[in-house]
């Protein structure tokens, strides 16, 4: 469960941001998370909304986007979408991928009050 | 007006969020563009961390592995084999006790013991305090224990130079693809209990396979901490591993 870390530390970058340009409380707060993040959203979802409850956070509207992965093939010479990190290059099933990509976890943008 | 991407009133990048509009004048909403990476203090820690190693030509290394990989025996026996040959230093993280820091201490080398509690890692933050407790010789080897997790441990920086992934043959063949995030983090794995091979249907080639599938680079030694066959070649990677000490300014 280090969804739970990530929803605090989401919290103090927030709360840092809030004390640099005063803010009252967020509406809406946009992350990125990519596929290969190793981050299941679902339970992030869940973590911040135990995390959030009286906090700067509460009654924010959660937005996640979700790059897909994205990898080199070597043999390929090619860029190709990956789902997970244990996959072979869907041309021509080369393992060992080198993931360019996707594996992102990043806070993008909020609407504040 | 909204600062990600200068729109006026409609807020057409809200997702699948119910739809709703800015009311300027009547409400203070705006947008703050932030575009920071969720685990950026932690890299900060991890980076100060890494420094103070740098400094001092310490060797630190995050042992990973799934809980019962026999993580702590082969660190105690590392540990026994390699005193006096170079100052040694372990931090133990554990959900809960002192269980293994008190194995630690018995061989005489100085651990500090980290409980996460409720957390299933350490971070860069929790090892910074501990460097300051334990305070390392200049030249060490810093072993650093983490929780026996193979999953939330593989996003957490600590500073160390190299992840050590420890897989006992006593798990399966396939725990490479099953946790791949981690086998891609490791510099090194350690296939550990080689001893118990012949009561075992292990398929050794197999797993080495599947590391190699999600880490095409990554270093394999095949150990047994309890019969030490192997150790020698793990005693090597280390020595060969410690950084060139910084060029003295005396």
């Amino acid at each position: 469960m280090h969804e739970m870390s990530l929803c605090e530390s989401i919290l103090q970058i927030v709360e840092a941001e809030a004390a640099r340009e005063p803010f009252m409380r967020v509406t809406w707060l946009q992350l990125e998370i990519g596929a290969l993040a190793g981050v299941e959203v679902e339970a992030l979802r869940f973590c911040f909304d135990a995390v959030a409850p009286d906090t700067i956070l509460a009654g924010a509207e959660l937005d996640i986007v979700e790059p897909p992965g994205e990898a080199r093939c070597v043999p390929c010479d090619k860029t190709v979408l990956l789902t997970d990190r244990y996959s072979s290059c869907p041309h021509c099933g080369a393992y060992g991928l080198q993931v360019t990509g996707g594996d992102q976890m990043r806070i993008k943008a909020m609407e504040v009050e | 007006m909204c600062t990600v991407c200068g729109c006026g009133d409609a807020h057409h990048h809200y997702g699948q969020g119910v739809a709703r509009a800015h009311a300027p004048g009547l409400s203070q909403a705006r947008m703050v563009k932030i575009e920071q990476d969720i685990l950026g203090k932690n890299a900060e820690y991890a980076q100060r961390n890494r420094a103070r190693f740098r400094e001092q030509g310490i060797l630190a290394l995050n042992l990973v592995s799934s809980p019962g990989s026999g993580k702590t025996s082969l660190l105690t026996r590392t540990l026994t084999d390699l005193k006096g040959q170079y100052p040694l230093a372990v931090i133990e993280g554990d959900q809960e006790t002192s269980q293994d820091a008190d194995r630690i201490r018995a061989t005489g080398v100085s651990a500090v013991q980290i409980n996460t509690g409720k957390g299933c890692h350490l971070d860069g933050h929790m090892v910074g305090h501990a460097l300051e407790t334990l305070n390392p010789d200049p030249g060490a080897l810093l072993f650093i224990e983490n929780v026996g997790n193979l999953v939330c441990p593989a996003a957490f920086d600590l500073g160390e130079a190299h992840k050590v992934a420890i897989l006992s043959v006593t798990e399966g063949e396939d725990k490479p693809i099953k946790y791949p995030d981690m086998f891609a983090a490791a510099d090194l794995m350690l296939l550990n209990k080689t001893d118990l091979l012949p009561h075992l249907d292990f398929d050794v080639a197999l797993c080495l396979e599947y590391a190699r599938r999600i880490h095409p680079h990554i270093e394999i030694l095949q150990v047994s901490a309890k019969t030490g066959a192997g150790m020698e070649q793990w005693y090597q990677w280390l020595h060969a591993h410690r950084p060139e000490p910084e060029s003295s300014a005396r």
